[in-house]
C-alpha cells in the first residue's frame, strides 16, 4: 500500500533559479534541481511566418535541445506536452498573428527532467513579461515498487521506480495543466502522487515568489 | 485528502494592500465595493460611504476578472489616486509592444509607393506616409531613404491592426519628431530604463548633461539615439547610459566623477 508523505512534508531537492542572464532573448532563466539543470529562451511576441500564424492568437513553439546528440522521438513528445501547457497558460489572444518561441537547453540531466523543464519555462516566460492566466509548475513522482512515493527523484531512483508520473500544476487553485506517466499504476496511486505533487507544489511557488521579489528588489 | 486551496494572495487580497509589492501572475486583486456599481452611478447611494468619482483605470498588467482584478505579468503594483483612480504593474521587459500616442524611434526597413515600413522593434514592422511629416505635400516629398532613423508617434496600434506612424502632431506642427539626423549612435536599452529615463527630473540626464554637451533620442520602444562633439564623447555616454541598468546612483556617481576628473 502507499505510504502517505508525513503532514505535508516536501521532500524536493534543492533548487535555485537566475533569471535574465541572455541578453539576445526577451526571457531567460535557468533552473536547477539537485543536479539536474535546464536553460530556457523566450522570443517573443515577434513576427510569425506566414504559414505558422494564427489569425486570432499568439503561434507558441517549443524546442528542446537534449545535451548530448541531435533531438529525437522522445524530445518532441516532451515539446508537445511543454507546449500544450504553456498554451493553456499565456494569453495568447492578447497578441494574434505573432509567433512565440521557447527554446531549451538541456544542461545536465540527473532525474526530473520534464519538470525541470516546465520550471524553467514558467520562469522565462515570467521573466519576459508576457501576460500569463495563471503560474504553474513542474512536479516528478516515482513509485517505488513498495508503493512509497517519491518526489524530484534522482535517475538511480527513476530507473528502480515502477512508474513516474510528472504533473504541471497551476497556481490557482492548484489545477492540474498537464500529467503524464511512465509505467503502470493503479487509479489510487496516482490519486496519491497527484495529492502529493500539489503539496509539493506551494513550495515551489513560494521559492517562484521570493525570486522574482529578490530580482525586483535590486532595481 | 483536502488540498489548501492556495496562498492568500491567490484567493483574492485587496488592492490597496499590496500597493508597492511584487504580485506575480493569477494573484486576484480585491477592489472596494462600490467600484462593483455601474460606471454611471445611475443607483442612488443611501450610505455614508464616501465614493470616488471617476472610473477605476485598470492598466497594463492587470486584466478584469469578475469583482477584481487578475494580475497577468509580475511586477510592483502601483496606484495613481486621480481622478477615479488607476492600478498598474510596473514590470521589466525588453520586448516592446506598440502602444497609441507612444514616442518611438524606427528603422526605415523600405519604400513600398506612398507609404515607408518602419521597424519599431514590435512584432510587425509599422507604416508611415510620406504626406505625415511637417510641410509635406504630393510634390514637396521628404527626403528619406532606407536605413534612416524616424522618430514619430504611432497613431494606430492595436492588436488586431498594423501599427501605424506619422511624424506630425494634432495641430499639424511636427514637434521634435521627423528624421534623425547624420551621424551619432544608435543602442537599445530595457524599457524599464526607458521609462526611468523618462520621469521628469531625471538625476541620470542630469548628471550626464554635466559631463559633455549631448543631443539624446529617447524612444519608448527601447532605442537611445546620442550624438555628441567627438565619437569618443559619444561612446562614454552610450556606456554610461548602457550600464545605468545595474549600476546603482552611488557608482553611476563614482564612474562620472572619475570620467570628468580625467
Amino acid at each position: 500500500m502507499a505510504v502517505e508523505l508525513a503532514g505535508g512534508q516536501c521532500r524536493l531537492r534543492h533548487f535555485s533559479c537566475e533569471l535574465g542572464l541572455l541578453s539576445r532573448p526577451d526571457g531567460s532563466a535557468t533552473f536547477l534541481q539537485g543536479d539536474t539543470s535546464v536553460l530556457a529562451g523566450l522570443y517573443g511576441p515577434a513576427e510569425a511566418k506566414v504559414s505558422k500564424e494564427l489569425p486570432d492568437r499568439a503561434a507558441l513553439e517549443v524546442l528542446l535541445r537534449p545535451k548530448v546528440g541531435l533531438p529525437g522521438v522522445l524530445e518532441r513528445s516532451r515539446e508537445q506536452l511543454l507546449r500544450q501547457t504553456c498554451e493553456a497558460v499565456v494569453l495568447g489572444v492578447l497578441h494574434p498573428r505573432t509567433a512565440i518561441s521557447l527554446v531549451l537547453q538541456v544542461l545536465s540531466d540527473a532525474g526530473s527532467l520534464l519538470s525541470c523543464c516546465l520550471n524553467a519555462a514558467c520562469m522565462a516566460l515570467l521573466d519576459a513579461g508576457l501576460p500569463l492566466a495563471t503560474l504553474f509548475c513542474g512536479v516528478t513522482c516515482a513509485l517505488q515498487p513498495d508503493g512509497t512515493i517519491l518526489l524530484d527523484p534522482t535517475a538511480r531512483q527513476e530507473q528502480e521506480a515502477r512508474a513516474i508520473l510528472t504533473f504541471a500544476i497551476a497556481s490557482s487553485e492548484r489545477k492540474v495543466l498537464m500529467a503524464t506517466t511512465k509505467g503502470s499504476c493503479s487509479v489510487e496511486e496516482m490519486q496519491q502522487c497527484l495529492a502529493a505533487a500539489q503539496r509539493a507544489a506551494t513550495t515551489i511557488f513560494q521559492f517562484y515568489r521570493d525570486s522574482v521579489c529578490r530580482r525586483y528588489s535590486k532595481s | 485528502m483536502a488540498v489548501e486551496r492556495g496562498t492568500a494572495a491567490e484567493r483574492g487580497t485587496p488592492a490597496e494592500t499590496l500597493v508597492g509589492q511584487v504580485v506575480l501572475p493569477g494573484d486576484l486583486l480585491l477592489l472596494p465595493a462600490h467600484y462593483d456599481e455601474d460606471a454611471e452611478g445611475e443607483r442612488l447611494r443611501l450610505s455614508a460611504g464616501a465614493a470616488p468619482l471617476g472610473r477605476l483605470l485598470c492598466g497594463p498588467g492587470l486584466k478584469r476578472s469578475g469583482a477584481g482584478l487578475l494580475v497577468t505579468t509580475c511586477g510592483l503594483l502601483r496606484h495613481r489616486p486621480g481622478g477615479g483612480g488607476a492600478y498598474w504593474v510596473d514590470s521589466q521587459q525588453k520586448r516592446y509592444v506598440p502602444v497609441k500616442g507612444d514616442h518611438v524611434i524606427g528603422i526605415v526597413t523600405a519604400k513600398a509607393g506612398d507609404v515607408f515600413r518602419l521597424d519599431v522593434g514590435g512584432s510587425e514592422p509599422a507604416s508611415l506616409s510620406y504626406l505625415a511629416f511637417e510641410g509635406a505635400t504630393k510634390r514637396n516629398r521628404p527626403n528619406v531613404q532606407v536605413g534612416d532613423l524616424i522618430y514619430g508617434q504611432f497613431v494606430v496600434a492595436n492588436k488586431d491592426m498594423e501599427p501605424e506612424m506619422v511624424c506630425i502632431d494634432s495641430s499639424g506642427k511636427s514637434s521634435g519628431m521627423g528624421i534623425i539626423g547624420q551621424d551619432g549612435f544608435l543602442f537599445k536599452v530595457s524599457l524599464g530604463l526607458i521609462r526611468k529615463l523618462l520621469a521628469p527630473k531625471c538625476e541620470i540626464i542630469q548628471e550626464l548633461s554635466q559631463l559633455y554637451p549631448f543631443e539624446l533620442v529617447i524612444g519608448m520602444n527601447g532605442r537611445i539615439w546620442v550624438k555628441a562633439k567627438t565619437v569618443q564623447q559619444t561612446l562614454i555616454i552610450v556606456n554610461i547610459l548602457e550600464a545605468c541598468e545595474y549600476m546603482t546612483g552611488e557608482q553611476r556617481k563614482q564612474a562620472l566623477a572619475k570620467l570628468s576628473g580625467n
